[in-house]
Order: C-alpha cells, then structure tokens, then sequence
C-alpha cells in the first residue's frame, strides 16, 4: 500500500495519532456539520461561495489542527489539478494565523460537502470564493491560540499577540510556541465572525508576495506524487471499458471468447447503458478486467462486439455545421433586445457581417480518466482525480445503492482536469467493476483513445454578427446571433439553446457601448455530450466578438485598439438587460456589474508593455484581443510571424490580467501562462469532427495540441490591481484563455491581410 | 525469462514479452513516476532512460529491454536533486504535474548530449512532450537555468 504517501484521510486521522492533540479533536463537538442552506429558509438569492450547493465553511476546527510538536496541518477542501490550491489555500490560513510556512503542511479533504461546503474546484472559484473565510479561518485560528496564551500566563488576551508559530507577550517577554498551546487552543471556544480580528494587508507574509514555492515540488520532481493512476491497493486489478462509438448506442452483440483467453484477463462485463438526460452516467458498454493494464487492453481488443448505434449517428461535422450556419441567418430567440435595431439598420451608413466558426474542443488532460474502486462490508472507498469529490460520492451511492455516507471519496492529485473531471462517469464505471470482482479494487483507467471518443465536449458554434455603421464606422446597430448545442442537454430535456448560464459566458455581457443590439441564439440540438472546458462558452463567444470588433476597425481604416476603446465607450458599470436574468458567474450583479473601466485598464497596459502600434517586419503582425470572464478582466497582444508555406510562428504573447488584489502572484502568472498554451492550442490546431456520430480524432497525431516549438519564447504577464483587497476577488483559473484565439487571428489578419473567421488555423494559410 | 536492469537492480520477467515497459514499470514494479499520456509515443510523458537514451517506454516492449539498463525518474538521481530537477522546482514549473517526469527524463538527456543548449535545441528536443497546462515557458527556462548552473 503506497497509496498514503501525499495524500490523507483529512483531519480526523492527523488527530487520531497521539502526537497531535489540536483543533482537529475539537472538530468531534464543534462542527455542527449544518449545510448553509439549512440555516435560513428566507427567498434571498445567495450569491459567490454561499450561492453554491452546500455553502461554505469557515469553522476553524473543521480545517487547522496543531501537533505538540508545532506543526500546524491545514486541510485543503480544492481539488489541485495545476492552480496551485494545494500550496494558496494553507498559505492563506497560514499568513493569517501568523504561522511560520516551514512548519506547515496541507492534508487533502475527503469528499463531504456536508462538512467542508462546497467543494467543487471548477469555475475559477477556490481563491475567489474562499479567501475570505480561509482568512477568517486563519485569523479565529490565531485569536484561540491567543486566548490560550493569555489564558496561560493569566493577562489581558489584548496584550499578547501571535508572531511567526509563537505567542509573545511583549511586557514580560514571555513567549510561547503554537504547539505547546495546541491543546489549550483547542479548547477555546471559535471566536464569532464579528469578533474576528483580520491583518491588515499591509502584514502579510505570504499572501500577495508570490515566494511560496509549490508544497508538491519535491515529489512531482522525483516520481512519487500520487494521481489518480498511481493508486494501489493489495490485490487491485486494472480494467478499461469498451464503450458505444456513438452517444447513447448500445450493445447489439457480444463475444468475449477470445478476451477471455488473452492471459492476464480476469473478468468480462457488460454495463448498462445510461439513461436520458444521461448527465454524469457512465456510457455503458463491455469492462474488461485483467492482472495488469497492458492485458486489460489487449483483452478488449480481442472483443467483439456489433454496437446499436441509436439516433446520433446522424451527427456528422460538415452537415452539422451547414446547419448551424443555416440557423445563424435566420430570426432566433431573443435573449437581449435594447433600442431598434431593425430600425436603426435600415437607417445605418454600411454594414458589415461576418460568421464565425468554431469546432468542439476536448479537455484532453494528460492523465485520462481513472479511479479505483474498493468495496468492503457494504461501503465503497473510491480514490480518484476529481474536480467534484462529492459528485463522485453522490453518483456512486446512487448507481450502486449504497448509503451515500457509507461511500467515501479520496482525492489524488489530478493529472489535468479543465472541467473534464468534475464528471465522475468513470468513477462509477471503477465501482461497478469492482462490484463485479466481489469489492476487491479495481483500477479503471480510460485510454487517450476513450478519452477523445468518449468525452464531454466544449460546445461548437455558428457566430454570426452583423453591425450597421455611422459614418465614421461606428456600430449604432448590432445584431449577433449564436448558435450552439447546449451543456444542458446533460440535464434535461434538450433546450436546444444556450441556456442563462452559457449566454452569461462572454455572449449577453457584451461590454459595448452601442445604442441598439440584440442577441439571439439559434436552435442547435446536442448529439454528444457536451460540457464545460476551460473558460466553456467564452471561448467562442470571444473569439468571434473581438475578430469582429478588428473586422470593423480596418473597415472604418482605424486603429484597432483606439477602435476597440471606443466601441467600449465611457468607464462604466454595466448590467446587461436580459431576456431572462443575468447569469454573472453566480456573483451578486452589483458587487461584480460589469466595469468597462477595468477592461480599458488591461488593454492600455498589455498594449503599452506590448509596444502596440511598432513597426512589425514583412510576414510579421501584432493582435489584440480584450475579454471579461470570471468576473476578470484580461487583454492580450499576440506576435505572429508567418515564415515559408504559412508556417506561423508565435515570438511573444503579452496578456494582462485584472482579477483584484493578487493572492498568490507566481500561481496567477503560471495560470496565465498556461491560459496562453491553452488558447494556442484551441487556436492553431485542435478540432474535433464527427462522422456518422463517431469522433474522427483518436489520439494527439489526429488531436494536436501546441508543443514546444509553437510556445511563445517571450512571455509577459501583466498583474492589474485595480481594487486591491478592498473589493471581491475575480477568477484566474480561466480568463486568460477567452483573448488568445481572436488575438492569434487578429494577429494574422495584421500580418497577411487574412482575415480567418473559422478555427483552428491549422493549414488554412498553407499555399 | 527476460532480464534487464531497472534503476541499478537486476529484475526478470516471465509473463507477456509483449508488454510494453511502461505497464510493466507502473504495474508490475509500481515505479509509477513514469506516466502513460498517449500510447503511441505522442506525448513523452513515459519517458526513461534506456542504456541513457531518452526513450518511450510505451513503444518498447519487454523483449526488447532484454539487457538494457533502464533508469526511471525514481533512479535519475538518489535525493532527487538532478540539476534538472532542482531548476524545476526553483522555477515552480509544474502546474498539475503528471506530465513533468516524462519532461525531466527528456530535458536530462537533452543536457546530457548538450550542456549549454539553444532554444532551437530545446524546441527540437522536448517537441515530442506534451504538457496540457502549458508549462513550455517554464521548462525552457528550467533547462536554461540548468545548463547555466551545471
């Protein structure tokens, strides 16, 4: 059993050994264990992290336990799969209850959102909804550790105060280590949020200084970090799944003869198929279970097997695509309408159309799905890479009808995860397998193959739009119309149309100053499972928006970021005047209206540091791009230069970033960074098509991603702070992705006067 | 039977010499430091050393081990402190991680072969693993940083 090394039970077992006598005991009487939602039954909508299913937590005994010997464990509720939450969270708690980071270590929540509160790791949230109560956690933490001292030494709580893993009493000079008042600190009663004393900003240690280095350096350098693929457990054995090529098929016909004689294969198993809406359902089909991987796989591809394809083999790219196109140019549902923009087109100057397209994309997380499965005397243990441990609890309870708290859930570092792995399908698939080998552990590990075949897609979209110009080539009519099968599908009955939540994703939040538009969307049907991928709908949203807004500009024959600052119009706070209301990332709409000011901000600093405007060499262009998600605001300047046959090379990417005060400054730009990569790969190269309803792209030579040589070498990340720690935080996670594709196109548009309205790239400059 | 060395030990195997070594490393030797991305030796991220070669352990199979001396990223250096390895971390270069054995196995042969290498090294060298984060700003920086330490 390895499988103990890095990641832990939570902070029950830490208080369980005798060494550690600290909140974590009191945790047993303290934690009511109440949901939020429990606690007021009044109408109000909640917003940010209270919105959120369970609520969140900030009992400081449910997070902090202190050993005799000092160490303060902190238990991080997130899932890491990048963001750098395993080293922010416990940094956060750490600075303000004054411990000293060399004596800090962080132990992984199990899955309990009845417990911890929502513990979801998706929609650029963890720091956005948690720093405030991490910082309370943190500060009431510190104030029982110095109630326990004054306690102690019989003075005022007022005259002592808590200093780098000790409690010091200036007057006498006394002083006094976190782990000799463990117990006594535990003791105290957890001050009352008003009574909670927070550090002034301006004392941080370790919040805002971005010199923490990662607490997983060491054992992702030297191997022994422990993903979900790495679990073992005595006697496991290794399964994968043949599943329907299409969504929703069946199995028609099985012969498993010959896998079953492949050495090494134990068990062949048929699954069921999911029911509609098949949401986080596994896909049915025929699990294979072996001694080892490698016989696993080839045991399944010794079956055979006639699949019943059902009715999405009707989903082919090309004529999916001819009818989204079709659906874009025709009336469609309203979903926000301000003046007359039939009107005002009539009477406009020009007018300027353009369609955009933009395919589905795949998460494609360098480790695939997997989890493994463990079923003992009616409870089922499942140790996994999930972004929602508690959806893995919940669906696994339910498909196996065990008690939803007789299913526990253990949190692996994630291989990547960008919103593939918020959906445990594949942890039911590990349980039914173990299931089926009388509870012995199974590890069940999908192959890139199922993980491109098989997966929940970003959406694929028609954007059309279309401005009525002044006679300065100034929009005074807008019309867009997106057309997009929708995630909801998962859900429930086909909606057809985007629902609130991915218009609010950069479509309806249009942050321009134009006194008639309207936007639509067009009927789309989904015929695959469609889900969220890093920065979801943003990402072709904003793509055809800011490819649009350059469009115009050389149109009227100006410059696109003066262009672009004036179509943004005068600093302002905006609520768009929706259909339906308006989904802000969940975010109360006047703490976070949208604030055109800060969206200006990031695109006179990224074109400044980019040195917009300076004379770019034959075959080599500058792109902007400027976006607002998560509540962020970001900008980017791409620099493309196209070499012999449309090769494009990308020298340097500029992209600033406004997400409120910086947290941890080093994980904000490795996000960045990353977002860049990101957004060249959704850019340049990858593209998912269907044929008859099968996915056309089977491994990274079909599905390319950027590689090393497409990497920008000069990178410059900008951190705006245009609130500091006054204002709610904005998310970091996701927004720099949306800027980059239209960026990349702008960019090649300024290089070649080719204006490219369908992604990706790819070869469409090769002559 | 088939015989090879894997981090300074002697092993032998008697089952499939089809396996390719990657599933024998993580699932019979459980060095699971070496990561499976791909398959097809697409992505780099089960990388080893092979008589010092950097080399895809999911395209060679057992049989073709025979003899060899393999060195995973649990035997690249015994405190973990391969001038590669401390460059990673002193430039935090992993996001989620999985992928970073497979780029430090590639990125130590590269040093290994050329001590002060060029970015077009670099870009030739680690083209061939993928990072899905997209750490390659970092890891450009961590080899630089590296070859100038070293």
């Amino acid at each position: 059993m390895i499988i103990d090394r890095k990641m832990s039970a939570g902070v029950l077992n830490v208080s369980r050994r005798a060494v550690s006598l600290g909140f974590g005991a009191g945790a047993l009487v303290l934690a009511t264990g109440l949901p939020a939602f429990a606690e007021e039954a009044k109408p109000e909508p909640k917003w940010g992290g209270d919105g959120m299913p369970n609520g969140l937590r900030d009992d400081p005994t449910l997070f902090v336990s202190i050993a005799q010997d000092g160490t303060v464990s902190i238990l991080c509720i997130r899932s890491e799969m990048g963001q750098g939450v395993r080293t922010s969270v416990p940094m956060v708690v750490a600075d303000e209850m004054d411990a000293d980071w060399a004596r800090v270590k962080v132990v992984q929540a199990l899955g309990d959102e009845v417990r911890y509160g929502n513990q979801d790791t998706d929609g650029s949230r963890s720091l956005r909804h948690h720093f405030m109560p991490l910082r309370r956690i943190g500060a009431a933490a510190r104030q029982m550790l110095e109630a326990a001292a004054a306690a102690k030494w019989g003075v005022p709580v007022g005259e002592v105060e808590a200093d780098n893993h000790e409690v010091v009493h200036k007057a006498s000079g006394k002083k006094i280590g976190f782990g000799d008042l463990a117990k006594e600190a535990a003791a105290q009663p957890a001050p009352e949020r008003d009574a909670l004393k927070l550090k002034d900003p301006s004392k941080f240690r370790y919040i805002g200084k971005g010199k923490t280095s990662l607490v997983d350096n060491m054992a992702i350098t030297t191997g022994s970090a422990i993903y979900g693929t790495d679990v073992r457990r005595e006697g496991m054995s290794y399964a994968v799944v043949a599943r329907p090529p299409v969504y929703g098929g069946t199995v028609a016909t099985l012969d498993d003869s010959a896998a079953l004689k492949v050495p090494g294969v134990l068990k062949v198993i048929t699954l069921d198929p999911p029911k509609f809406p098949t949401e986080f359902q596994n896909l049915g089909g025929v699990a294979v279970i072996a001694t080892s991987t490698w016989a696993a796989m080839k045991g399944r591809d010794a079956l055979k097997i006639t699949w019943e394809d059902g009715p999405n083999a009707v989903y082919t790219t090309t004529s999916y695509r001819a009818a989204m196109e079709e659906a874009s140019r025709k009336p469609g549902k309203v979903e926000l309408s301000v003046g007359d923009v039939d009107a005002a087109m009539k009477t406009a100057k020009s007018k300027v159309e353009a369609e955009y397209y933009i395919p589905h994309h795949s998460h494609v997380s360098m480790e695939p799905p997997v989890a493994v499965a463990e079923i003992k005397d009616g409870r089922c243990e499942i140790w996994t890479a999930v972004q929602s441990p508690q959806a893995a609890k919940d669906r696994v309870s339910k498909r196996l009808g065990i008690k939803l708290d007789d299913v526990t859930v253990h949190v692996t570092l994630l291989g990547g995860g960008f919103g593939r792995k918020s959906k445990p399908d594949f942890c039911i698939e590990a349980a039914l397998c173990s299931k089926a080998m009388d509870g012995k552990p199974v590890l069940l590990q999908w192959t890139r193959e199922d993980d491109l075949i098989n997966g929940y897609l970003n959406t694929t979209s028609v954007e059309r739009i279309e401005a009525g110009l002044d006679e300065n080539g100034k929009p005074v009519a807008w019309l867009h119309r997106s057309t997009a099968p929708s995630i909801f599908a998962l859900f429930m009955e086909d909606p057809k149309h985007q629902a609130t939540l991915e218009l609010g994703l950069g479509l309806v939040d249009t942050p321009f100053d134009i006194p008639n538009m309207r936007i639509e969307t067009g009927a789309a049907p989904a015929h695959t499972r469609i889900g969220w991928f890093r920065s979801v709908t943003n990402v072709p949203h904003a793509f055809a928006l800011q490819s649009f807004v350059a469009e115009l500009a050389a149109a009227a024959g100006r410059d696109h970021k003066e262009y672009l600052l004036e179509i943004l119009g005068p600093d302002r706070k905006m609520i768009p005047k929706t259909t339906e209301p308006w989904w802000n990332y969940g975010e109360n709409p006047d703490l976070y209206a949208i604030n055109t000011g800060r969206l200006r901000k990031v695109i006179e600093v990224v074109t400044k540091e980019a040195g917009w405007g300076r004379k770019m060499p034959q075959g080599s262009g500058l792109g902007l791009a400027a976006h607002r998600s998560f509540v962020s605001y970001t900008a980017a300047v791409v620099e493309v230069a196209i070499g012999d046959g449309g090769r494009i090379k990308i020298p340097r990417v500029d992209l600033a970033i406004d997400c409120g005060a910086h947290i941890n400054p080093e994980r904000i730009r490795s996000q960045l960074e990353g977002a860049i990569i990101q957004g060249i790969s959704v850019a340049m190269y990858s593209n998912i098509t269907f044929k008859n309803g099968v996915v056309q792209q089977t491994n990274f030579d079909s599905y390319e991603l950027a590689r090393m040589d497409i990497a920008p070498r000069e990178v410059r990340i900008h951190l705006v702070d245009s609130t500091g720690y006054d204002a709610p935080l904005g998310g970091v996670g996701e927004p720099g992705v949306p800027p980059i594709s239209p960026a990349i196109a702008n960019a090649i548009f300024a290089a070649t006067g080719k204006r490219l309205r369908s992604l990706p790239v790819g070869s469409q400059l090769a002559s | 039977m088939i015989k090879f060395n894997i981090n300074g030990k002697e092993q032998s195997f008697e089952g499939d010499p089809e396996m390719p070594l990657l599933w024998y490393l993580r699932d019979v030797q459980n060095l699971t430091g070496t990561k499976y991305g791909c398959g097809i030796a697409l992505c780099g991220a089960c990388t080893v050393h092979v008589d010092g070669m950097a080399v895809r352990s999911c395209q060679m199979s057992l049989a073709d081990a025979e003899g060899k001396k393999v060195t995973t990223i649990e035997g690249l250096s015994l405190d973990g402190n391969h001038p590669i390895q401390a460059a990673w971390r002193e430039l935090n270069v992993a996001q989620c991680g999985y992928c970073q054995c497979g780029q430090i196995m590639q990125a130590a042969a590269l040093l290994a072969e050329k001590p002060k290498p060029t970015d077009e090294d670099i870009e030739a060298q680690m083209g061939g693993n993928l990072c899905r984060c997209g750490t390659y700003p970092r890891i450009r920086a961590a080899i630089k940083l590296a070859a100038e330490k070293a």
